[in-house]
């Protein structure tokens, strides 16, 4: 058995060096590859903190990935094509910034959870998994039928977004970005956790009464913990709009909800490296596993059912053990 | 996603011929599983049977599936243009998912040959010197209907798409052909499996004919209870809801449908019939649409190769416009735009034996363009 | 707008509603009873249209098919509890959405594999098919009429199990209390066994019995489940009750949402504008109400206080 910490470094380590070494021996997709699961992780990262720390089964996540992704895309086509993206009651400009879509993605899907967020958790358990998911739903049809942002087409941005001082067009420079954005996650994921804030919200889930007892609201530490989950996911999903230059309701689909919680889940819940580990892993074995059988998705399934059965604690929990303080 | 390559010519018989010519490789990205895995399957067959049969032997094809996702595909190809530095691009089925890949792809040099989708964005301002699209145009087989309604005298149209942009397509091109009256138009949700309140609507709407654009799953659905309504209407359609893949599911309900269709196994040429026969015997299954597209694909693109290596450019390109190849469908040539100028047909569902198929009743639309080729300039 | 086509529309909005409620019942059994969150059962509805399919194709009977629709997605269900959802009713409901997830794959790309991409046929026989003509001279598909009172028999045949047998009574005891029925000597396995079986089967009839006016495509039961997951969050989780009516709430308002809403926005905008942003709302508006339903009551329509 490895310790947890030291697990958590060397997946890090292993996450930055692989991208490195494409870059030397020039396998530009390997970079994309990897690019792709760190923004999934960063996305699980992000569910993590509502279902990890609070115990919230959020299967509408995609709603957050998918507005992160749509916020990039609006406004990045308008200033593609040159139009405000409102005139009235002010006037609001498209942009090609990365760090004002990131605002705009966070704060919009920090919004958006809040809403979400308070009329979800009126329930809990089931009705809550199954709320979150309808409200994904709901976010779907609308984007399909959405006709000013292409509907089921999607919208196309033709060239990456601008972040300064950085060519965001080369592949290990984007990946640089999201590399960093996903640690400075990871390090607010963990402060958060041993925070008074954390430690509150970790008891509202174990025994809520006893928090109300003391003078705290467990309903607005989980409303306080969907949101920033939402705003992490959101974020997320703007960076996947970018790695694609593309958005479309796909990001909105219950698929995309129910990956985002098998990174988690496949990695360890409620570890700090639990989405990382889940998320690179899952993104390998669509690339290594696609290429056995058109059937793939048989052998995923089965995969998915052992870790249920014999890895509860999902990968990080086999090889570090159940050390981990909030269980 | 799949990375099964399928490597055709080994790099020892090319030694052994002695050819000095590289090899040429081409990345397909289609749809191989899940929903809508028919169509890709279809014309990857097609595609697959047609360098088959060519003598040419450095022909790499690389097949990978994008599971009709966009952000897989894209993703898909970008690794076929930055990895496996493929020449020339085809495969993909679905607009939305062309949307996503043809306009980098061609940005950054690549050939794309659509055999399939033919969004209006990429035919008019949109278009691309090194885009071609070997199917149609996306409104083509709609405006076609809209011409038979007119020719046979339909005087009072309802009309129902689904509510996104291919569907909103759907309509304006019937509409472009089309003169008479609408009794009704009606967006349906996608992926929409009941329309008991469509066909009421239908029959309380006094039309005398039905035109409907429902891809897929949709399309069977609407069909069978159409059918079973007891609503008579004639009904016409673009050729995807009456395919030889999809027509078996339906079954009686669609005896006797018109659709149109800018193919058919009974158009009367050496190379159709030899297509419809050799596909059958390789595979085991009646051509689709769609395995005819990808067998003019595949041809189309061999032509040009005999002419010039796609690193040659312009020279490719010009073979590229020439289209110098049998066409299953005869007479074949590219518009300014880079779509097929041709002949769109009005075809009728008939039952032979025991296998529901079309026959070919007549010529919708002669030597048909699109209406946003003015549009294009390279 | 005539007062036929609107009885039409409403007859339309029963029909998809009772169907729904086949789906809906089964899974707000099993999580009545045992507590599971089963997203795979979208998948057994799938499995009864495939084998219906299969056995009308080979036989040409649609009652055979039926019967087979509903054995076959009895005997998966029955083989999917014993091999998987049994190891679950002891952990969160994290590990059954996953576990459920992953059957979904399972059971997708499996019959895409037996059965191929293609959709298969299934139709309605010609007994059943055709319109009828109602009193008021409203021309009504047959199959339809047929479709509204099979629901509604299962749905007062699942009323009568649950309140006049000796298995319905330890379902009811299974609901409220699943330690306290183990120890008065309920074989709760075995009872878990049936429920699953059960709703599995309804499920099939479901997939079978739409499976006949629609395509029987791999992913068909997906959007079904989706849908049975607003009726009994609306319902209250648990309650046949609650499903039935639920069900039907959910029918009707994506129904009548679909025709009325475009045509209510016609009298301030302008048609096609009307068309399109009404069909946005109108497949948005069971989602609007499930929501109104919640803020109202927490728990669903029928479901326990807590």
């Amino acid at each position: 058995m490895i310790r947890e910490r030291t697990l958590n470094g060397l997946v890090l380590v292993l996450l930055l060096a692989v991208p490195l070494w494409a870059m030397f021996n020039d396998q530009p997709f390997t970079i994309t590859l990897a690019t792709r699961a760190v923004i999934f992780a960063l996305a699980a990262v992000g569910l993590n903190i509502a279902l990890g720390l609070g115990g919230l089964v959020s299967l509408g996540h995609a709603a957050f990935f998918g507005i992160g992704g749509y916020a990039m895309g609006i406004l990045a086509h308008h200033a593609q094509t040159y139009t405000p993206v409102m005139e009235l009651p002010f006037l609001i400009e498209g942009t090609k910034s990365m760090p004002v879509i990131w605002l705009v993605a966070m704060v919009t899907s920090g919004i958006a959870a809040f809403l979400i967020g308070i009329l979800s958790l009126r329930t809990a358990g089931v009705y809550f998994i199954m709320i979150t998911l309808a409200f994904g739903q709901m976010f779907y049809f609308f984007s399909i039928s959405w006709a000013a942002y292409g509907g089921e087409d999607g919208l196309l941005i033709y060239v990456r977004n601008d972040f300064p001082g950085l060519n965001t067009l080369v592949p290990i420079n984007f990946f640089a970005i999201c590399f960093t954005i996903l640690c400075l996650v990871l390090l607010l994921n963990g402060l958060l956790a041993r925070s008074p804030f954390g430690l509150a919200l970790n008891a509202a889930r174990q025994a809520p009464q006893r928090v109300q007892t003391v003078g705290l609201d467990p309903q607005r530490l989980k409303l306080v913990a969907f949101v920033i989950s939402g705003v992490i996911t959101g974020l997320a999903g703007a960076l996947f709009a970018d790695l694609n230059r593309f958005v479309s309701p796909t990001m909105f689909s219950w698929q995309m909800s129910g990956e985002i919680m098998i990174f988690i889940i496949l990695g360890g819940n409620a570890r700090l490296c639990g989405p990382v580990v889940g998320a690179v892993v899952f993104v390998m074995l669509e690339h290594f596993l696609g290429g056995l059988s058109e059937y793939w998705h048989i052998y995923l399934g089965a995969l998915l059912l052992l870790v249920v059965f014999f890895a509860r604690g999902g990968l990080v929990g086999l090889i570090a053990g159940r050390e981990v303080a909030h269980d | 996603m799949k990375l099964k390559s399928l490597i055709l010519s080994t790099a020892l018989a090319a030694l052994a011929s002695g050819a000095s010519a590289e090899g040429v490789k081409v990345g397909m990205i289609t749809t191989l599983s899940g929903g809508g895995a028919g169509l890709g399957i279809d014309v990857r067959d097609g595609f697959m049977l047609a360098i088959g049969q060519s003598d040419r032997t450095d022909i790499e094809v690389v097949i990978e599936d994008d599971l009709r996702k966009p952000d897989v595909a894209v993703q898909l190809a970008d690794k076929m243009i930055q990895s496996e530095k493929v020449d020339v691009m085809t495969g993909i089925i679905w607009s939305n998912l062309a949307m996503a890949v043809i306009p980098s792809a061609t940005a950054q040099g690549k050939f794309y040959l659509s055999p399939n989708a033919g969004p209006s964005a990429l035919a008019g301002k949109g278009c691309h010197k090194n885009y071609f699209n070997v199917a149609w145009q996306n409104d083509n087989l709609h405006e076609a209907a809209g011409a038979y309604a007119k020719g046979t005298g339909y005087k009072n149209s309802f009309i129902l798409a689904p509510n996104y942009p291919a569907g909103q397509d759907a309509l304006t091109g019937y509409k472009r052909m089309y003169d008479g009256e609408l009794a009704g138009e009606i967006f349906t949700k996608l992926g929409q499996t009941d329309y008991a309140a469509e066909i009421a609507q239908i029959r309380a709407s006094g039309a005398d004919s039905v035109f409907f654009f429902l891809p897929g799953g949709m399309g069977i659905s609407f069909l069978k209870q159409y059918a079973d309504s007891g609503v008579d209407l004639p009904v016409v359609g673009p050729a995807f809801s009456f395919d030889q893949g999809i027509l078996q599911a339906v079954g009686d309900a669609a005896l006797g449908v018109v659709n149109t269709s800018q193919w058919n196994k009974d158009i009367d040429n050496a190379t159709n019939a030899a297509f419809v026969e050799t596909f059958q015997a390789e595979y085991g299954r009646l051509p689709s649409l769609y395995a005819s597209q990808g067998f003019d694909t595949a041809n189309l693109l061999i032509s040009a190769l005999e002419i010039a290596h796609p690193d040659d450019a312009d020279a490719f390109r010009t073979a590229l416009e020439a289209a110098n190849f049998d066409s299953t469908r005869g007479d074949f040539e590219f518009g300014p735009n880079h779509h097929p100028i041709q002949d769109i047909y009005a075809r009728e569902v008939i039952k032979e034996g025991d296998v529901y198929t079309n026959k070919i009743i007549g010529v919708a639309l002669e030597n048909h363009s699109d209406a946003y080729a003015v549009d294009c300039s390279f | 707008m005539s007062t036929i086509l609107i009885i039409e529309q409403i007859l339309n909005g029963l029909q998809s509603g009772i169907m729904l409620f086949l789906m809906a019942a089964g899974l707000t059994l099993i999580f009545g009873v045992m507590g599971l969150i089963n997203l795979a059962h979208g998948s057994l509805y799938m499995i009864g249209a495939f084998a219906a399919a299969a056995v009308a194709g080979l036989t040409g009977s649609f009652v055979l098919a039926l019967i087979a629709a509903m054995a076959a997605a009895a005997i998966a269900g029955v083989l999917v509890e014993m091999l998987v959802i049994r190891r679950l009713y002891a952990t969160d409901h994290l590990d059954q959405v996953l576990a459920t997830f992953a059957l979904i794959l399972i059971f997708s790309e499996g019959t895409r594999w037996v059965f191929g991409s293609f959709p298969l046929f299934l139709d309605i026989p010609d007994y059943l098919s055709g319109p009828v003509t109602l009193p008021g001279g409203i021309q009504y598909p047959f199959y339809r009429l047929v479709l509204i009172c099979v629901g509604l028999l299962v749905a007062a045949g699942l009323g009568l199990l649950i309140t006049r047998t000796r298995i319905g009574i330890q379902i009811r005891a299974g609901e409220n209390d699943r330690e306290m029925i183990a120890a008065l000597g309920v074989d709760i396995s075995k009872l878990y066994t049936l429920v699953f079986a059960l709703g599995a089967a309804l499920a099939g009839l479901a997939g079978a019995l739409v499976g006949a006016i629609q395509s029987v495509q791999v992913g068909m039961g997906e959007p079904v489940l989706i849908l049975a997951f607003v009726v009994i969050v609306i319902g209250g989780i648990g309650s046949i009750k609650g499903a039935l009516i639920g069900a039907l709430l959910v029918g009707l308002t994506d129904t009548l949402g679909g025709v009325f809403l475009p045509q209510l926005f016609k009298l301030f905008m302008e048609p096609s504008a009307a068309q399109s942003s009404g069909s946005a709302l109108a497949s948005m508006a069971i989602y609007i109400l499930m929501g109104a339903v919640l803020i109202w009551r927490p728990t669903g329509l029928f479901g326990a206080r807590p």
